[in-house]
């Protein structure tokens, strides 16, 4: 399968700076803000941002969301649907949240995030951070409030977001012409 | 379906377990076990939030049928069910049609062609669960089965003994009491075993089966010594409801000789975890002072075993 790097380690790390910085510009001091990253690929990423906010002395609270029991297909696959760890140390009630995720796809991920949110408290609002935006394979009405890039692509192909943390290397690859 | 797969990642998916019932701990395989402790870490952490629910089960139906009394194991289920936002029926049997002279299969099949996804089955009979699920078209969960399984029980104990004294491997676990007639005995046995630990049982002979050696158990009939050998102690209950004889002269010679008390706890010198399934008789097989002592883990017991309850149905429901 041929990939076709989009992004590479210089350009993912400045996109994620300006992410970082647009946060700061919309959100003061962070104090009435939270950020919680969807398991398990935006944690990666939420560290990062977060890394850079704790340089500009910024103190802001990072949970972790898992949306396992919340998705919506479950017992729609062969195999089962495997959960990670869900870590909010803090109440979210009337609270700006800000989800993390890699890539913005289907939206049903975020959907089921909004789901679970609720178990949390009552947000003020809730604000989404994506790397990517797969912009044409939404199926359902949801677009990111914060956007690293915008990738064209066709539904079977797929876009792969690899971290130093576990794949030894910063990079994102688009997945050409899968099972063609 | 390929298009599905291409955007589930790798890690949100795993193998499912290598069963399609929950019928005994012999069935199951160690990484069965595994896979239902980390899932029932994450259910521990969902009833410990303020909304305690999760919509996982939402187009299930479950039917509990309990011909058997049950405290805590129908609670248990009724609440994991719940918390996976499942419908659930009851059905007891000194309230249903089993009276009238219905057989086991014929009240199943009635109840599924109402569109029940699942069964979770408490009988006095051993075998009642790998009997229906041979016979009837659904998930069938063993709530207990006579003498024979109570699989959800030993998998709460082996996770909660777990969760105190970490891995079982190469510890040594007690099983003290009415051996012959506990079906806890014998599923928690499998489970120990399984995990890795050494078991020993303790009791009057009279109620220690007689092939239990053929399962690699060790006998000890002196409960001092048994205790001094082990990390953890489960106490049974006699049950009287399955004694159609007498198995030991008076109750207070049994407690004399299987109580467990302070004294003897204080005189082994070591710190033991000490488990019970419920319910208890207390100053029976455990005093009070114990039961209710910082080293006995009954009520995380009890919690656990609706974390377990979870992660197994929803484990399972991935395979209807």
């Amino acid at each position: 399968m041929p990939l076709k790097k989009i992004l590479n380690a210089e350009q993912i790390s400045s996109i994620i700076s300006r992410l970082a910085f647009q946060l700061i510009e919309e959100h003061n001091d962070f104090s009435n803000t939270v950020i919680l990253a969807i398991q398990p690929r935006g944690v990666l990423l939420a560290k990062r941002i977060l890394e850079i906010l704790i340089e500009q002395s910024y103190k802001v609270d990072l949970g972790v969301l898992d949306i396992t029991f919340f998705r919506d297909d479950f017992r729609r696959n062969e195999k089962s649907l495997k959960a990670n760890k869900t870590n909010i140390n803090f109440s979210i009630e009337n609270k700006t949240v800000v989800l993390v995720d890699d890539v913005l796809f289907t939206g049903r991920s975020i959907r089921a995030a909004l789901d679970a949110l609720q178990s949390y408290g009552r947000p003020i609002s809730v604000q989404l951070l994506n790397l990517i935006d797969r912009r044409f394979s939404r199926e359902l009405p949801i677009q990111p409030d914060y956007c690293g890039i915008q990738v064209d692509s066709r539904l079977n192909q797929k876009v792969v977001v690899k971290w130093m943390e576990d794949d030894d290397e910063d990079s994102v690859y688009l997945e050409r012409n899968y099972n063609e | 379906m390929t298009m599905r797969i291409l955007y589930i990642w790798k890690e949100i998916i795993m193998s499912n377990l290598s069963v399609n019932h929950l019928l005994g701990i012999k069935y199951l395989s160690l990484k069965d076990i595994e896979q239902i402790f980390e899932t029932t870490d994450h259910f521990k952490e969902v009833i410990n939030r303020k909304i305690k629910k999760v919509p996982s089960l939402r187009d299930l139906t479950i039917a509990n049928l309990f011909f058997e009394n049950s405290t805590r194991t129908k609670i248990s289920f009724e609440l994991a069910q719940k918390r996976l936002s499942a419908d659930v029926v009851n059905l007891s049997s000194s309230a249903s049609s089993v009276s009238k002279g219905e057989t086991l299969i014929d009240t199943v099949n009635n109840i599924l062609s109402m569109k029940v996804d699942m069964i979770v089955l408490r009988h006095p009979s051993p075998g009642a669960s790998v009997f229906l699920s041979k016979n009837v078209n659904s998930c069938i969960i063993n709530a207990g089965d006579g003498t024979h399984e109570h699989p959800t029980q030993a998998l709460l104990d082996a996770y909660s003994l777990n969760q105190k004294i970490g891995s079982l491997k190469n510890k040594n676990i007690l099983i003290v009491g009415d051996i012959l007639h506990s079906r806890v005995a014998m599923s928690n046995i499998y489970a120990y075993q399984m995990l890795g630990a050494n078991v020993k049982v303790c009791g009057p002979k009279s109620l220690i089966p007689k092939y239990i050696e053929s399962f690699d158990v060790s006998i000890e009939t002196n409960l001092t010594k048994a205790l001094k050998w082990c990390d953890g102690v489960n106490m049974l209950r006699i049950q009287n409801e399955r004694m159609s004889e007498s198995y030991f002269p008076t109750v207070r010679e049994y407690v004399q000789q299987f109580g467990l008390n302070k004294k003897i706890l204080d005189s082994i010198e070591k710190e033991i975890i000490i488990m019970h399934p419920g319910p208890i008789n207390r100053g029976v097989e455990i005093t009070s002072e114990v039961a209710d002592s910082e080293q006995a883990i009954i009520l995380d017991q009890v919690e656990n075993g609706v974390a377990i309850r979870m992660a197994i149905m929803y484990l399972l429901a991935s395979k209807i």
